[in-house]
């Protein structure tokens, strides 16, 4: 099959700008994106920088953007990328988002790794060492085991609408690997672990919900929900004085006392105090203006039906550690974000 | 930053990388990595079914052992091969204390499965990614340590000092394209294996044995190149490993008559038989003509879809997307296809090789703890044991020595030489000629030789060896210069294909996974040695040397 692959191309010690250059190759039916590129470099261009090694998804060095989706390029089949909307028989690539172009599709990981490194990525026991292996039902390690498929191929870094508008955000991928210590019964820091991660500028909270990185996460490690379960689990373990923390609360509040989500006064009781108010007003002002604050709600027709789901919700999720997923997805589609954005229920 | 300097300096990041680096920090040293990618990316990640050790009460560490002399068909020296058994436990125990999310059995203690060539279940893993799950941790671990390793950087040169003691490397700085200097009191090479120098092979595309290639220009002998393991289950698209995990949770493998093939050649043991067993027997199948195009069925079906899901659930993954076969529901086809050397730099028992101040661990290195066969699972546990014990060594002879004098002209030298390759007008591609020397390795020097073919061989290496001294760098940039890494790469390669051959053919016999249609008998009175591999002019020139035989005396193989 013939594939022509357009490929956003940099090479800063040459030409400043970028540039699109396309490449027509034969490659057989079951070939990858990555088995195109690898035969263009091969065939046709040499100075084309693509970094790789696996071809089996297992090494995460060839995350690059197939058609503006994160992915990675052995796990993307030629095939399937024209299905998927390649226009006239045309497969655009581009590296990976979020990171700075070094050359062609190269990124600069030093950002990437360094946020993994702090996370403080290591297994911290307290107490003796037992003589032999730590006794572990085989469920928690499974369930950590879904986390530790994580490759650190940066997919979800690269499609991280967060990161995109705010650097410090640890990412989709430092928090999941943050996650699987805390989830780890061997591990006995999980408070203070879970107190940097509230409290950090960055941390847990500054996730928006969007699933780009649950989409495109191509070892299926599901970043956010994790994310999500670090709120609750941060929560419950009291790291409840911030921003983040704050908001989530009186998202639950309000949308419990009256069915409907009043963003005025979640704003306000999402921050420290008035002073912290202060510091909003412009944001008020701004979205009062353009309509987003009205004066009176008007009443809503069985709103209170929603209070009387919102306790049943309550009572089934009490005590459970894996329900957060639903219970974090409710305020989805919030518009108004406040300091942290939509967090996820209290309960 | 053109020269820095550390006690213990660790070529590569994988398992045996790390291990070693951890070892060396422990016993005082200033350690540093470099490697030619991120650490987690190395091809320790591909390995999927397990790790072996004696660690169940039923089991012992002289059962392993033997197991493991056994399957390398008496070709491993049995001295190195009792340190492998007897640190086993300790280390996988270690290596769950560091995080690593082995599966429990039901009373939460570490659970095993069975593997090929093993007469006790003692394979120990994460579903079928273990070799992911212990590199994160090891990688985990490094973080923790802090240990310096520059990323990136490609090794062209072993540096050594006037009475020839390595003194340190002389690498390319991948992302800028300068030349670096490294000085070490010791270096230990940990760079995997030779994967790329045969096509189609399960390794990964950066396993182009640079550090047997280093060592060997700075003398080291490599040792029993000739070994090289074709895994019996490997998908014929795109050479990727189905692990033997698929056989060691109960399946099968079928011609195309639907007969168990196995119960021919190894009729207890079956499915797992040891790796060169299974890989001659399927071969066989295919070659006359019992095969579906080209490959036999590996049948998983009779476990059901929810042992399937939760034991191999990546296998499956490559089984669907590359073969386009669900294995809960059809076989997969599948051929044996180049995945291992047994064989490499020569060390001894503390991972130190004939040079002074060169150490090396893992697949590049020859203990030899696999001899012509290396079973399943051994291969993880070879890294971390081994590793660990060269990065002791490596931090002991650095802490006796002063530090190497530094000279600028080495890396003036080899900038220079760089420079001049990449701006010559030369002719053919890089990638071509790869391509030429895989394809060649694989028909002339895979399951079954002979000596016409090894002599066609080497002609053809000659040739391209020819060829690639002129060929074109096809980017003139400083910049992440692939093209110029690839040219250095295959020109290590074809050394190593050469030795390849060489050991080949000097062993006129059959042992292990070495075949020779030629000379089909193992020859223990002639042949009950290993063959090393010097550098020379024109060509390796090959000696032998004896096996360390303690305990287990050679006699037939049977499965």
């Amino acid at each position: 099959m013939d594939v022509t692959l357009s490929v956003q191309r940099h090479n800063p010690d040459a030409n400043p700008a970028t540039w699109w250059q396309d490449y027509t190759v034969t490659v057989p039916d079951h070939a990858t994106v990555l088995d195109a590129l690898l035969a263009v470099r091969d065939e046709q261009d040499e100075s084309l920088t693509v970094r790789c090694s696996c071809r089996s998804h297992i090494c995460g060095s060839c995350v690059m953007r197939i058609d503006g989706r994160s992915a990675l390029g052995c796990k993307t089949k030629v095939a399937e990328a024209l299905r998927r909307g390649g226009a006239e028989g045309r497969v655009r690539v581009q590296p990976a988002g979020n990171m700075a172009v070094l050359k062609d599709l190269a990124v600069d990981l030093e950002g990437f790794f360094g946020k993994v490194r702090a996370v403080q990525p290591w297994l911290q026991p307290v107490g003796p060492e037992p003589e032999r292996e730590y006794l572990v039902p085989n469920e928690a390690m499974l369930r950590v085991r879904d986390a530790m498929a994580c490759i650190l191929c940066g997919a979800c870094v690269s499609a991280c609408n967060s990161l995109e508008v705010d650097d410090r955000f640890l990412g989709p991928a430092a928090l999941a690997k943050a996650w699987r210590f805390t989830e780890d019964p061997r591990d006995g820091h999980d408070r203070d672990r879970l107190e940097f991660l509230s409290s950090v500028p960055g941390g847990i909270w500054d996730c928006t919900h969007c699933f780009a990185c649950v989409e495109v996460c191509p070892k299926d490690v599901k970043p956010m929900e994790r994310i999500i379960e670090l709120r609750r689990r941060a929560m419950d373990a009291g790291f409840t004085d911030n921003n983040g923390a704050r908001h989530s609360q009186a998202f639950r509040d309000t949308i419990a006392h009256s069915g409907w989500l009043d963003e005025t006064k979640v704003a306000v009781r999402s921050v420290r105090g008035p002073d912290e108010l202060l510091d909003w007003v412009g944001v008020g002002a701004r979205s009062f203006l353009r309509g987003k604050v009205p004066l009176r709600h008007k009443a809503i027709p069985g709103a209170l039906r929603v209070t009387a789901i919102v306790s049943a919700a309550e009572r089934t999720a009490a005590g459970s550690a894996r329900g957060g997923a639903a219970a974090g997805a409710a305020p989805h589609g919030a518009p108004g974000h406040g300091p942290g954005s939509g967090g996820g229920s209290g309960a | 930053m053109a020269v820095t300097t550390h006690d213990v300096l660790v070529v590569g990041a994988g398992l045996a990388g790390m291990r070693a680096a951890l070892a060396a920090q422990a016993r005082g040293s200033d350690v540093a990595i470099v490697t030619k990618v991120y650490p987690v990316r190395s091809h320790s990640n591909a390995a999927q079914g397990g790790i072996n050790a004696a660690l169940n009460p039923e089991d012992s560490w002289e059962s392993h052992a033997y197991d493991t002399v056994k399957g390398s068909d008496y070709l491993g020296d049995q001295d190195a091969i009792e340190v492998l058994a007897r640190e086993a436990p300790a280390a996988i125990v270690e290596l769950e204390r560091m995080g690593v999310v082995f599966s429990r059995d039901e009373h939460g203690r570490l659970g095993s499965r069975n593997f090929g060539g093993a007469s006790h279940a003692r394979t120990y893993f994460v579903g079928d990614f273990t070799g992911q799950a212990i590199l994160h941790v090891l990688y985990e671990q490094l973080v923790r340590s802090g240990i310096r390793t520059y990323n990136e950087f490609f090794c062209t040169q072993l540096l050594r000092d006037g009475g020839g003691t390595v003194s340190g490397v002389v690498a390319l700085d991948i992302r800028t394209g300068e030349v670096h200097q490294f000085l070490a009191r010791a270096v230990i090479l940990c760079t995997g294996g030779i994967g790329r120098v045969f096509e189609p092979s399960t390794n990964a595309l950066i396993c182009t044995g640079d550090g047997d290639a280093l060592a060997y220009r700075a003398g080291a002998p490599l040792m029993d190149m000739e070994m090289v393991q074709f895994h019996p289950t490997t998908l014929q698209s795109n050479g990727a490993l189905i692990s033997e995990s698929a056989r060691g949770e109960g399946g099968h493998l079928v011609n195309r008559l639907g007969e168990r093939f196995m119960a021919k050649s190894a009729p207890n043991a079956m499915e797992l038989a040891s790796r060169d067993v299974v890989s001659r027997a399927a071969q066989i199948e295919i070659n006359e003509g019992r095969g579906v195009d080209g490959c036999v069925l590996l049948d998983v079906r009779h476990l059901g879809a929810a042992r399937i899901l939760e034991r191999l659930p990546q296998i499956r993954e490559l089984a669907l997307e590359f073969a386009g076969a669900d294995m809960i529901t059809d076989p997969v086809p599948v051929l044996p296809g180049m995945h291992y050397q047994m064989g490499g730099i020569r060390t001894d028992i503390r991972g130190a090789t004939p040079v002074p101040g060169l150490f090396a661990a893992g697949e590049c290195a020859c203990v030899s703890v696999h001899g012509g066969n290396r079973l399943g699972a051994n291969s993880l546990l070879e890294t971390v044991v081994f590793g660990r014990r060269a990065g002791e060594a490596a931090a002991e002879f650095a802490s006796g020595r002063p530090v190497p004098g530094f000279s600028e002209s080495p890396r003036e030298d080899e900038e220079r030489r760089l420079r001049a390759l990449v701006q010559r007008d030369g002719t053919g591609r890089t990638a071509a000629l790869r391509l030429e020397m895989g394809r060649t390795m694989t028909s002339r020097v895979g399951v079954f030789r002979d000596g016409a073919g090894l002599a066609e061989a080497e002609a053809a290496l000659r040739s391209l060896r020819e060829r690639a001294g002129a060929v074109a760098i096809g980017d003139k940039g400083r910049l992440f210069n692939q093209a110029l890494v690839a040219a250095l790469e295959l020109d290590y390669m074809l050394d190593l294909a050469q030795c390849v051959v060489a050991g080949a053919i000097a062993r006129t016999e059959s042992r292990g996974a070495h075949t020779r249609l030629d000379h089909p008998k193992r020859d223990d009175a002639h042949w009950l040695r290993h063959t090393l591999c010097y550098a020379a002019e024109g060509g390796p020139r090959v000696d032998t040397a004896p096996v360390a035989i303690t305990r287990w005396e050679p006699k037939e193989r049977r499965y």
